[in-house]
């Protein structure tokens, strides 16, 4: 989910639950959640591709 | 403001008692009340006992070292046997704690007396102490402004001589916030160096305990019985116990990128002329720099709001109305963190940690401001800087919270005034659980700053 999807998400659900004054806040979480993204810290799949079965000698 | 060291002179020359300065801290509290508003909770009966017996005390030779009779305030957050902790919050109920706090009962064993609760951000939840069940606590520098927070009425309590020293929290900069704030001083000390056991959490891995007074050496005398190695009774000599240092030894960093892009103009000012004077000192400056600085506010964010909102989750879905309505949004806010951005968050809080290491290496400690503003105007939701309007919580957190999140000690000394008389704080950095060097660097400023 794209942090722009989660704020969409995230918008509705709290209008649906009456709480229609957390969409700034949840803006903001929105911004952090895309800075952390793109900082990129933790670990990701595509760093330890999957090995090409032709090399696997196992 | 009476120092610890002071009333200790006093005290044993005979000059004064326990109970007189207790007698006119309560005096003040009562008296300021109104005004500024920093008790949630005041203990006089039980105050005056603790004091009369800790001068009989002494009477009878039996010396509890340099905080017997000291008045001390404690923030209503903490366990203090016999009375509520409210949090100053509604969701609390009124039930008297069964027992002390560890850290309480530490400070009552070397003879602290205790003169009330403190009043607070509710559930130490935010930065200006005016979201309080018992409503907002109010600056003695001005009471239309915020006192900081959360521990904003242990900061006021000492600018305002209802006490001599205060036991307040630190989560996010929640005791070096107010001491900025208010003109007092407040260290966090190393996460982990005090028990927070009998402590309402707000995020257990970034919460600490630490001491406020009225000086540096003050607060080192209550951070030692705070850390349960009390310095011993007999004739009380804390500046040996706590050298200052040769100012032309010190090795400083100073961290402009980020912490001093959004400054104040007058802050900016204290905060250069503070360096000036260190140099002229024969301190050594250098320039440092924290390479993912841009992140902090993020990973700080994520990991706080998912904390907070685990241990609210019962109460905001059974009696969400008793929250006051900015606290129980930001605790809404925190169950939409996604798991995957939480883990990436603990992975950049490792990032910071090394980089405040590395940018520690060969330094006694990093300098910043505490602050990047003067005490806000209560209710101000933003502040504007450089022509913009920068929310108020962002700003106050902005300097503070990266040491929350990498846990090493840090403390906020006075470092002068604006124009209009509010009080600027320095905050000094020191290494990992280097907790005492740091205390004595920033005595040795002190000493620098008052020169």
């Amino acid at each position: 989910m794209t942090s722009q999807e989660w704020l969409r998400w995230a918008v509705s659900d709290a209008e649906r639950r009456g709480l229609p004054d957390l969409g700034p806040l949840l803006e903001q979480l929105a911004r952090a959640i895309h800075t952390l993204r793109a900082a990129d810290f933790a670990a990701r799949a595509d760093e330890h591709p999957v090995p090409d079965p032709d090399d696997d000698d196992d | 403001m009476m120092t610890i060291e002071t009333f200790g002179q006093r005290l044993r020359s005979g000059e004064t008692t326990s109970a007189e300065i207790t007698a006119a801290c309560l005096s003040r509290i009562e008296l300021e009340s109104d005004r500024l508003n920093a008790f949630t909770l005041t203990a006089a009966d039980l105050a005056m006992a603790q004091a009369r017996a800790a001068d009989r005390e002494l009477v009878d030779g039996h010396d509890r070292g340099p905080l017997h009779g000291v008045p001390v305030s404690v923030k209503d957050l903490i366990d203090i046997q016999g009375m509520p902790t409210t949090a100053a919050s509604r969701v609390r109920d009124r039930r008297p704690a069964g027992r002390d706090a560890p850290a309480v009962a530490r400070l009552r064993e070397a003879g602290a007396v205790f003169v009330g609760k403190t009043n607070l951000h509710e559930f130490a939840y935010g930065t200006t102490s005016e979201d309080s069940a018992f409503g907002p606590v109010r600056n003695p520098h001005d009471p239309t402004r915020s006192a900081g927070g959360s521990s904003g009425g242990s900061a006021v309590s000492l600018a305002a001589d209802m006490a001599l020293a205060s036991l307040g929290t630190d989560t996010g900069g929640s005791i070096r916030i107010p001491a900025a704030a208010c003109g007092v001083v407040g260290l966090k000390p190393a996460y982990g160096e005090i028990p927070t056991s009998g402590v309402v959490p707000l995020s257990p891995t970034l919460d600490h305990l630490g001491p406020l007074a009225g000086t540096v050496t003050d607060v080192w005398l209550v951070y030692r019985a705070l850390a349960g190695s009390p310095l011993p009774p007999g004739p009380h000599r804390p500046a040996v116990a706590l050298p200052p240092l040769p100012a032309e030894s010190l090795r400083l960093g100073v961290v402009r990128p980020y912490f001093c892009d959004l400054l104040d103009g007058e802050v900016r000012n204290r905060f250069e002329q503070t360096l000036e004077a260190l140099r002229a000192a024969g301190a050594r400056v250098h320039e440092r720099g924290i390479p993912h600085a841009s992140s902090i506010s993020a990973i700080y964010l994520m990991i706080q709001l998912s904390d907070a909102a685990a241990y609210h989750a019962a109460t905001l879905q059974s009696v969400p109305e008793r929250y006051t309505a900015p606290v129980r949004l930001r605790l809404e806010m925190g169950r939409y963190v996604l798991a995957e951005d939480y883990v990436r968050a603990l992975a950049g809080r490792e990032v910071l940690r090394r980089e405040v290491h590395a940018a520690l290496a060969d330094l006694d400690a990093l300098l910043l401001p505490t602050l990047p503003i003067p005490a806000p105007p209560l209710g101000a939701p933003s502040i504007r800087l450089d022509g913009v309007d920068e929310p108020v919580r962002g700003l106050m957190l902005r300097l503070t919270q990266l040491f929350n999140l990498t846990g090493h000690p840090a403390i906020s000394l006075p470092c002068g005034r604006t124009s209009g008389g509010l009080p600027c704080g320095l905050q000094l950095v020191g290494g990992a659980g280097a907790t005492r060097h740091l205390l004595q660097v920033a005595r040795t400023c002190e000493a620098c700053l008052e020169g």
